[in-house]
């Protein structure tokens, strides 16, 4: 897949997304991430951070994409906006490290030329920020995507309306952003 | 968690929403533009011969140097808020309202004797210009500020820096119409210095509060 193509493949997903479709968006962040893995991954080692920490930042990158995708203009290209999100995360965690030379960061042609890298290695649990999470929240946020039950069934077995479970996860979502950021709100 | 988990969640949470991040700025001036107004009016009013003053270049020019800070603020603050938007010709536009005011400056001293300039630049009501216009630019900062939370910018010290320009400006074309002060020697120091410390207040809560 050349860069014009994956670009345009996700634009389309990101727009049918939009417009409300969770399976364009599932396939949209399936997609995405391994190419930002690779983009993570060779920044963090030239930074000095290693594997797990690279796992991180696409982490990081991707609740900022979902967090901030009503900026994306639908009529503009979505590589240029999904790089500054990675490059301006990329930043921060080199910022946390208190690394302070300036940081090249490759361009998005580099990622989509780079062979896709596999993600067996990317199976350590991140469970650290989901810790700091309440109780209720932990619960919640395991329920949906952990253990792959749907809200019906999550709101059942939590004894929430659909609703509430709705807005609870997305506070969870918000919360987990803000635990990346450094805690800071 | 592992990323996979993660991208589940994402996508449960997805939801319908067409509104974007423009939208939500737009709205955010204006309705800060509306507020500022209300208590502009309720509170301060058009100076007694607003009509007259219509007639006067200097006054005149307030609206423009005010407006066209308004304009190219807001047109540089909605590249700034969102990642992978370069400003273009805005990085450098929003001197536009600087520049008009150098060249009424420029055309005062010409017109002008000597001996008025003290008088024109120290006007009759510095002080309150230096209190009206950060007090009326308290709820469209807020406004803006409330927005760009939604926003992204990659350098939010400079986006709060900007959005102050945008709110003073706003405060700025309100309070030109009370103030009884027209000459481009009084804007040029008191509504610069006030401006000035509205973005210098809006650098230093974004640099803190537009963090994502």
């Amino acid at each position: 897949m050349g860069l014009r193509g994956a670009e345009e493949e996700w634009a389309l997903l990101m727009r049918a997304a939009i417009n409300g479709d969770s399976s364009a968006y599932s396939l949209f962040l399936a997609s995405l991430t391994p190419a930002l893995r690779t983009v993570a991954r060779r920044n963090c080692a030239r930074i000095g951070l290693d594997s797990c920490e690279a796992e991180d930042v696409v982490q990081e990158v991707l609740l900022a994409i979902h967090l901030k995708r009503h900026t994306w203009d639908v009529d503009r290209p979505i590589g240029p906006w999904i790089m500054t999100i990675a490059r301006n995360k990329l930043i921060d965690a080199r910022r946390r490290r208190g690394n302070r030379p300036t940081l090249p960061i490759d361009d998005l042609a580099d990622i989509l030329t780079a062979e896709g890298t596999d993600d067996t290695l990317d199976r350590q649990d991140l469970d650290h920020l989901v810790g700091k999470l309440g109780e209720r929240q932990q619960d919640l946020v395991r329920s949906l995507s952990m253990e792959g039950h749907s809200i019906q069934e999550t709101a059942k077995r939590l004894n929430m309306s659909e609703g509430a479970v709705r807005v609870a996860l997305h506070r969870a979502i918000k919360a987990l952003a803000a635990l990346y950021r450094g805690g800071d709100q | 968690m592992r990323t996979e988990d993660l991208i589940k969640a994402l996508v449960v949470d997805l939801t319908v929403s067409k509104m974007r991040f423009q939208h939500i700025l737009l709205g955010a001036i204006t309705s800060g533009a509306i507020i500022a107004t209300a208590v502009f009016l309720l509170r301060l009013g058009v100076r007694p011969d607003f009509g007259h003053a219509l007639d006067s270049a200097r006054f005149l020019f307030k609206f423009v140097f005010a407006l066209s800070l308004i304009i190219a603020a807001a047109a540089l603050l909605s590249r700034l808020a969102i990642p992978g938007v370069s400003a273009g010709f805005w990085a450098w536009g929003w001197l536009l309202a600087p520049a008009l005011l150098v060249v009424a400056v420029a055309a005062e001293l010409f017109v002008t004797p000597a001996e008025s300039w003290q008088p024109r630049l120290v006007g009759s009501n510095a002080r309150v210009c230096l209190t009206l216009i950060p007090l009326l630019s308290i709820a469209p900062l807020a406004c803006i500020m409330l927005a760009l939370r939604q926003g992204a910018p990659t350098r939010p010290g400079l986006a709060g820096a900007v959005a102050g320009l945008v709110a003073s400006g706003i405060a700025a074309t309100l309070y030109a119409s009370h103030c009884t002060d027209d000459s481009p020697l009084f804007v040029a120091t008191w509504y610069s210095l006030a401006i000035g410390l509205v973005a210098l207040v809006g650098y230093v809560v974004g640099s803190r509060a537009l963090r994502w």
